[in-house]
């Protein structure tokens, strides 16, 4: 049972990130181990930075397509 | 697991894989059984990164697992984290896969599956994931910087800025041929039409839902979107079998290419939450569960190839497209084998993430290697289908006519004899009126999908609805990377013209976004039509062009990694880099002047344009052109894609020269010239 709900856990974690949404639990323990005390974001906040840095384009985010 | 037995199981492999390759090499005859294909190039992959690619990274690039990644060095929890390499593999796998290795294969079939094969298994080994591995490698190097900057910072400013070039270049081509994908696979279907127009509401619906219902929940919104598309996948046939509804979904090929480029210019000015990020993750997740099908559908169906190993077509008279195995067949499969589109995402988001440079092998040269294994299936999809079939669905109106009697004649005078009756029994299981001159690979990896997929689930009955659905899959993800691409063409438009008008580059300016997206959606839009209303068929004439450019991108990276690996001091080496890289140079260069000067006019833009500019001087129509009209519009798109494929040329030769002048440089200087970042562990 336990092996089931890691193995979900790790699908999601690349389906997630296959669309560019990172892990949020690692993105919390990041903050709060290298930033503490600084503001975390919410996951939804969270969320939809991510998706705004995944379509931004710029010089060095060039997306293909092949 | 001790030595010995270690050593008993690579010698089982090579046996076993050296066996398979023979049996697909030198089986003549009746039909070859799929599986051999799949033992040998699984064999192939297996040997090639266990051996070649530990080679690559240890002794060629001195991958240092003590050398801190930007991962780590610049972890902010958003763009740098440090990920497990499975995560990372399953992110990179996503972005580099797309519709390039399923059609470039497809297109490449019509030589037979061997001479295609042999160049999708010999080139990812020795090319394609060697410029995805080090380009990666490079890129971890230098802070995961982008190839564009990796070029200026190592070639120096002009250098890259030709580089650049060849990227815009490529971006309006990719968008062109993709697209027009797209218009060959649903002109005249109503049943793919609509299906596919679907997905436009029902991506807004998901991207609505995921911005004010429930906001980053991407499973739930994906499974809502993935129900809904299959209920319009099942629709789709009531919708063409209903005649009111089938006749406003037929829509001829020129409307479908304006209305692809209307939603071009649409989808890349709205808002990225509302249309391009929904459709985004449901041709993701499509993509990866198409292709995870597919692979079962042949492990257990294990169907046998019909086209034989080599066909006549080997002399470069092939109705799909012209010339011969050197330089085209390596120039059509672009994808699958080496492509240079790697190269940026190789240099973009997935250097961000390694977390030991360890993994760059498993994630580079194992990514890639998965992505040849998609080509080798397409290539499965593309032979297992009737030779008769195949030929039908690949050849332009112009050469095999518009009715099954006359199509079946002619491809039966070819040596592939067919009846117009499984040509009309074909289109009517896949639930289509006709099945002719279909080109473009999508539709014809769709009845090979159909064919291997109902072998196993639903049988003949749903095969219409397997064909759609593969139609339905191939064309949104070239749908979000028309989005895409238009909006990255938008940036590299802007940025070029801001050169002249600096108020241009403001991104946030809607004025600018609208022009930008407008003009951006002209130049491939434009190609896009001229290839629509070719009277040869678009694929044969742009399909060249698009891997051209695709390779020049290829040669570009490699030429890079060369560079950098001589300005390492590791020039003994160097090889590794450098035989793929004149390879790729000499296809380019070789294929782009025999597109520009080839006295063939079924080759060279150039003779064909003066061909057709004799008749028109002497007042005659030629064939497949009807009007005089059609005849200067052929000559002047002659003219188009001859100044196109000359400017391959010109980038890729002036990259050489760069990259000897680089190299030279690099070998006078005393040390180690190669410009890293950060420093390394002690």
């Amino acid at each position: 049972m336990d092996m089931l709900r890691t193995a979900y856990k790790w699908a999601a974690r690349t389906a997630r990130l296959m669309v560019g949404i990172p892990d949020y639990e690692t993105y919390v323990q990041h903050r709060r181990m290298a930033h503490p005390g600084e503001p975390v974001m919410s996951y939804e906040e969270f969320y939809l930075n991510r998706l705004n840095a995944r379509y931004t384009i710029d010089k060095d985010r060039l997306r293909g397509c092949c | 697991m001790s030595a010995i037995p270690r050593t008993v199981l690579w010698l089982a492999i090579v046996v076993i894989g050296t066996v398979s390759l023979g049996v697909v090499a030198l089986h003549r005859g009746e039909t070859l059984n799929a599986a051999w294909l799949v033992v040998a190039a699984v064999c192939i992959y297996f040997i090639a990164y266990r051996f070649y690619a530990l080679f690559i990274a240890q002794k060629a690039l001195g991958v240092n697992p003590a050398r801190p990644t930007p991962a780590y060095v610049r972890n902010d929890g958003l763009d740098y984290v440090p990920t497990n390499r499975y995560v990372v593999y399953g992110h990179h796998f996503a972005a580099i896969a797309g519709a390039g290795p399923l059609v470039g294969p497809v297109l490449a079939a019509q030589m037979g599956y061997l001479p295609g094969t042999l160049w999708i298994l010999a080139g990812v080994v020795f090319a394609g994931a060697v410029q995805d591995m080090t380009v990666l490698f490079v890129s971890t190097r230098r802070d995961a910087r982008s190839l564009g900057d990796i070029i200026r910072a190592e070639m120096g400013p002009t250098a890259g800025t030709v580089a650049g070039i060849g990227v815009l270049l490529i971006c309006v081509i990719i968008l062109a041929v993709l697209a027009l994908v797209v218009v060959n696979a649903l002109a005249h279907s109503p049943w793919g039409t609509f299906a596919v127009a679907a997905t436009i509401p029902i991506a807004l619906l998901m991207g609505v839902y995921n911005r004010y219902v429930r906001p980053g929940r991407i499973g739930e919104m994906s499974i809502i979107g993935f129900v809904l598309l299959m209920a319009a996948l099942i629709y789709g046939r009531t919708v063409a079998e209903t005649p009111a509804l089938a006749s406003s979904f037929t829509f001829s090929g020129p409307t479908l290419a304006l209305l692809i480029i209307a939603y071009g210019f649409c989808a890349s000015v709205l808002p990225v939450w509302l249309l391009l990020a929904p459709r985004d993750y449901l041709s993701t997740f499509l993509k990866i569960g198409t292709i995870v099908l597919l692979a079962i559908g042949i492990i257990i169906v294990r169907p046998d190839l019909q086209m034989p190993a080599v066909t006549r077509f080997i002399d470069g008279t092939g109705p799909a497209w012209a010339g011969s195995v050197f330089p085209f067949l390596f120039i059509t499969i672009a994808c699958g084998a080496v492509s240079g589109w790697h190269s940026l995402i190789a240099s973009g988001t997935t250097p961000k993430l390694i977390e030991n440079e360890r993994d760059i092998r498993f994630v580079g040269y194992g990514g890639m290697l998965m992505e040849s294994f998609v080509a080798i299936m397409a290539m499965i999809g593309a032979t297992v289908i009737h030779p008769g079939v195949y030929f039908a669905m690949n050849s332009s109106g112009a050469l095999i006519g518009t009715d099954v009697a006359h199509a079946a004649q002619v491809i039966s005078n070819w040596g592939f004899s067919v009846t117009p009756a499984e040509l009309t029994q074909m289109a009517h299981d896949v639930g289509e009126t006709s099945i002719l001159s279909r080109t473009g690979g999508a539709p014809t990896l769709a009845v090979g999908m159909a064919t291997i997929l109902s072998g196993f689930l639903g049988g003949k009955a749903l095969m219409g609805i397997w064909y759609h659905f593969a139609i339905l899959f191939e064309a949104l993800f070239i749908l979000t990377t028309v989005d895409a691409g238009t909006r990255v063409l938008r940036f590299m438009l802007q940025d070029l013209v801001g050169h002249a008008l600096p108020a241009f580059r403001e991104t946030r300016s809607w004025t600018n976004n609208l022009v930008g997206s407008a003009l951006a959606c002209v130049l491939w839009g434009y190609i896009l039509y001229q290839g629509v209303i070719d009277p040869f068929g678009g694929i044969w004439t742009l399909w060249p062009l698009f891997g051209t450019s695709n390779q020049m991108l290829a040669a570009i990276a490699l030429t890079a990694c060369t560079v950098i690996l001589f300005k390492m001091k590791r020039a003994r080496y160097a090889w590794v880099t450098v035989v793929p890289t004149a390879w790729l140079v000499i296809c380019t260069v070789t294929a782009g002047l025999e597109k520009v000067f080839s006295a063939d006019t079924k080759i060279g833009f150039l003779s064909h344009a003066r061909q057709f500019g004799d008749a028109i001087a002497a007042g005659k129509v030629l064939a497949p052109a009807k009007t005089m009209g059609e005849m200067s519009r052929v000559v002047f798109n002659d003219y188009v894609d001859a100044t196109l494929a000359a400017l391959f040329v010109a980038v890729v030769l002036t990259m050489v020269v760069y990259g000897f002048i680089s190299i030279r440089r690099a070998q006078a200087a005393p040390g180690v010239t190669a410009r890293e970042i950060g420093a390394v562990a002690a």
